[in-house]
């Protein structure tokens, strides 16, 4: 095939597909149903892949499909599906247009060490101690955490200055929604992905996935026993290296007649490029290559062995620190255990499955879902984590765990979610108003959905909170709503694992119908 | 602005409850503006759905064209606290609210504007309570209050604890102003209902509870910007568990609905439902006190209607 309609309909799909997930993860106002972000997500690689490890069916079977997608027409997941990979095109795009040089390609030779360590680390890694350098390099969760702590909050800026000319003429169609900041640290990690990826992609196209990108570098070693490839018809070729110069994987190399299919992502703009239309894509061709010896690849898997073995002594080294619940202190606030969103079992079987792509910190209407930088520990640094402090877990809500593409938070029917207790509260009575200023407040409890948190008889007339940890759900109302400061009088902390929670009692009221009027 | 679908919605709407209402029994004065003969400080009515007793309320008042001109603006303030649904009585009623935002237009209001600073979750308080749809189907402007934005600084002369506040900009800007909360249980002042219901006009909420929550709700009663009307939906009471309430179990059907120009009045009358003695809700001695309204219920004209 050689028509540049292939370049078109790749431009077709991956505009779509880009547009879609924008949406997704920018979509403040909470408009798209959950049913869609799950469409959306079958097929990205890595959450598929760890959703189908968990569940081993197929409704998480994307992977799969990606795979014999790859078998068939090579990497085309990197141009058509990923949307870092379609986010790095556009840069190299802006990037052309600031200088031309920047979109002057030619063939360079792999990154073969850089790429094959970074795979078998990452594989190393997740199978030995867990899927902490999946969570760091999985293109789908850079992009989700660059769009969530960067490009939402600028969306929303535009939003409310354009709600709040509309205002002026008393129209009330948006919304002014308030910019709500994650903590200043958490914002280094996905800063600094995104200079290295966009400065690579601005100036040197698609390096990134072919050097360090784990899921373009797995991907590649299919794409070598591909169907589809590109080809060169070497009757028609001139030599005039235009392709080579236009391919932003730097994968062609003119001379030889020869495409590097471990790192071609067919994005076929070198068909429409070349002037002799000697360039298609099409069956791979049988003929017979002379056998090359790749002295890289000897030399890394001779390195290799020693390499995994160092590698697996240090990842034991350190364990993954799940903080352990010690006993609640009554003077001032003592959080012991971070609070981790339902759905997600436990700390530790959470932070296990968990790429923090971002998705449910994007989606929860109630922006409770924090990145976390250190309360996880520093291998659930970026995975979402509970903030009491900035807001609460709305009690009709399942919306993170429908939407987890990775299944760390598995979903949760309302009623089960009603019951599932995250975390439990605890009042400090010195801290709280009703005993310190000895006037009514009674905020949390006031918040409160099951009334684990009610009030008793104080002095005089005054009423005071007490918990019942039994149906207390860890929602964190209570504490989001207490007044005091700096301290708050309650506070949750987290379950370790999740439990059960009691369903809140029912009891007939006292009061009865009136037949008259009382006064 | 109204568009021409809501305008034809509205119409039909209209037209068809006036029809039902003289069909119903000859009250021939449903919509009429003229204030007749005897005013009350306070109409309770017993008996029927939440809209027909407002009908019926309302007229003994001489209609709610004795409180809007043609023209005004005009903000309705429901309860729309809580993301829950309208079965379990923790926001405004539904019904209610629809027919209060029709008699506003009817009385030759301009526009009509819905909002509430929830507790819940805004987007969730707004659909999951039927509020939003039906006050838009009844041709009311349904506005966020989510956000610090829509909050403007305020004085309260006089105030002994709450000296000033912020509240939302369409409070100020709306000509006339009608509190429609309902009545419940509250977890630290025993009961929610009129002057309570104000804390849905302020930003800063949390500064009220933790400097004497009681003073400063009858402190705010002070700021001129006072309902000329407030609607007492006690349709369906939640008498424990409140404000939010927990199941069905903490409602009780009261079938009532009080209508009064003085809130510590209705509060003083709210409480009597709720079967609390007055004096155990602080904020209402208080407001007494301080001059804001008659909680002493045999010195005020009241009209007792059972349907």
């Amino acid at each position: 095939m050689k028509s540049p309609f292939l370049r078109r309909f790749r431009i077709l799909i991956s505009a779509l597909v880009f547009i879609c997930f924008f949406l997704v993860f920018v979509d403040f106002r909470y408009i798209i149903p959950a049913d869609y972000f799950n469409y959306l997500l079958y097929l990205q690689f890595i959450p598929s892949a760890i959703k189908f490890y968990d569940l081993q069916t197929m409704i998480a079977g994307g992977f799969i499909i990606i795979l014999v997608l790859t078998l068939i027409t090579g990497r085309t997941y990197c141009s058509f599906l990923c949307p870092l990979g379609i986010g790095q095109d556009i840069f190299s795009r802006i990037g052309g247009r600031i200088r031309r040089k920047f979109r002057r390609y030619g063939f360079k030779k792999p990154f073969t060490v850089v790429r094959y360590s970074i795979l078998a680390a990452t594989l190393i890694v997740t199978f030995i101690w867990g899927i902490y350098l999946v969570t760091l390099l999985d293109p789908y969760s850079i992009f989700g955490r660059f769009i969530t702590l960067f490009v939402k909050p600028a969306v929303i800026v535009l939003n409310n200055l354009l709600s709040g000319l509309l205002g002026k003429f008393d129209i009330y169609a948006l919304s002014h929604t308030p910019v709500k900041g994650y903590p200043l640290l958490v914002y280094s990690i996905p800063a600094a992905f995104f200079l290295l990826i966009g400065g690579l992609s601005l100036t040197r196209g698609r390096l990134y996935c072919n050097m360090i990108c784990p899921v373009g570098t797995f991907l590649g070693l299919i794409s070598r026993i591909s169907i589809f490839r590109i080809k060169f018809d070497e009757s028609a070729c001139t030599r005039c290296g235009r392709c080579s110069v236009g391919c932003k994987s730097s994968c062609i190399d003119f001379l030889q007649y020869h495409v590097d299919v471990t790192r071609c992502v067919d994005c076929f703009n070198c068909i429409n490029i070349c002037p002799d239309k000697a360039i298609s894509y099409g069956l791979v061709s049988l003929k017979k290559k002379e056998h090359q010896t790749d002295e890289d690849k000897r030399k890394f898997i001779a390195g290799s062995l020693m390499f995994l073995f160092g590698l697996s002594q240090t990842a034991r080294g350190q364990e993954a620190r799940t903080p352990v619940p010690t006993k609640a202190s009554t003077v001032k606030e003592n959080k012991t255990t971070p609070v981790c969103p339902p759905g997600g079992g436990s700390i530790a079987g959470f932070n296990k499955d968990c790429t923090a792509c971002s998705l449910c910190i994007t989606a929860c209407p109630n922006n409770v879902l924090q990145p976390a930088w250190l309360q996880y520990g520093v291998a659930g640094m970026m995975q979402p984590v509970m903030d009491y402090h900035r807001s609460f877990c709305t009690y009709n809500c399942t919306v993170c765990t429908e939407i987890c593409p990775t299944y760390a938070l598995r979903p949760l029917e309302l009623e089960a979610k009603k019951l599932t207790q995250i975390g439990k509260s605890n009042f400090i009575k010195d801290n709280c108003i009703v005993k310190t200023e000895k006037t009514a407040c009674g905020a949390c409890s006031e918040a409160c959905p099951t009334k684990a948190v009610y009030m008793i008889p104080y002095e005089g007339n005054l009423l005071i909170p007490e918990v019942n940890n039994e149906i207390c759900i860890g929602c964190g109302h209570c504490e989001f709503a207490c007044p005091t400061t700096p301290y708050k009088a309650i506070f949750v902390d987290g379950n370790a694992v999740h439990q059960v929670a009691r369903k809140p009692e029912t009891k007939e009221p006292e009061v009865k119908t009136p037949v008259e009027f009382p006064f | 602005m109204m568009n021409r679908r809501d305008f034809v919605r509205k119409s039909a709407g209209a037209g068809l409850a006036a029809g039902a209402a003289i069909g119903a029994g000859g009250y021939g004065k449903l919509w009429t503006s003229t204030s007749s003969g005897a005013k009350y400080d306070l109409v309770a009515v017993m008996g029927g759905n939440p809209d027909a007793m407002f009908d019926l309320g309302i007229q003994e008042l001489g209609g709610l064209g004795t409180f809007i001109q043609k023209g005004q603006k005009v903000l309705v303030k429901p309860n729309i606290g809580w993301d829950v649904i309208p079965e379990l009585g923790a926001n405004t009623n539904p019904l209610l609210l629809k027919r209060v935002i029709e008699h506003c237009f009817r009385a030759g209001a301009r526009e009509v504007y819905v909002f509430d600073h929830t507790i819940d979750n805004w987007i969730n308080c707004y659909k999951n309570s039927g509020l939003e749809k039906i006050a838009r189907s009844a041709g009311a402007k349904v506005v966020p209050a989510n956000s610090e934005n829509y909050y403007q600084q305020i004085n309260i002369p006089g105030g002994v604890k709450l000296k000033s506040a912020k509240v939302h900009e369409l409070l100020l800007e709306t000509d006339v102003f009608i509190n429609v909360p309902i009545l419940k249980n509250h977890n630290s002042t025993r009961m929610t209902c009129c002057l309570k219901n104000m804390m849905g006009v302020v930003w800063d909420r949390a500064f009220w509870h933790s400097n004497d929550l009681n003073q400063c709700i009858a402190d705010y009663a002070l700021f001129e910007k006072k309902p000329v009307l407030n609607i007492i939906d006690c349709y369906n009471v939640m008498v424990k568990n409140g404000p939010m309430g927990v199941s069905k179990e903490d409602l009780v059907q009261m079938k009532s609905q009080i209508i009064t120009t003085d809130w510590v009045a209705g509060d003083a009358a709210a409480a009597k439902m709720l079967g609390i003695e007055v004096a155990r809700i602080e904020y209402i001695p208080i407001a007494h006190k301080m001059g804001l309204g008659n909680m002493n219920l045999d010195s005020i004209n009241i009209k007792r209607i059972k349907m």
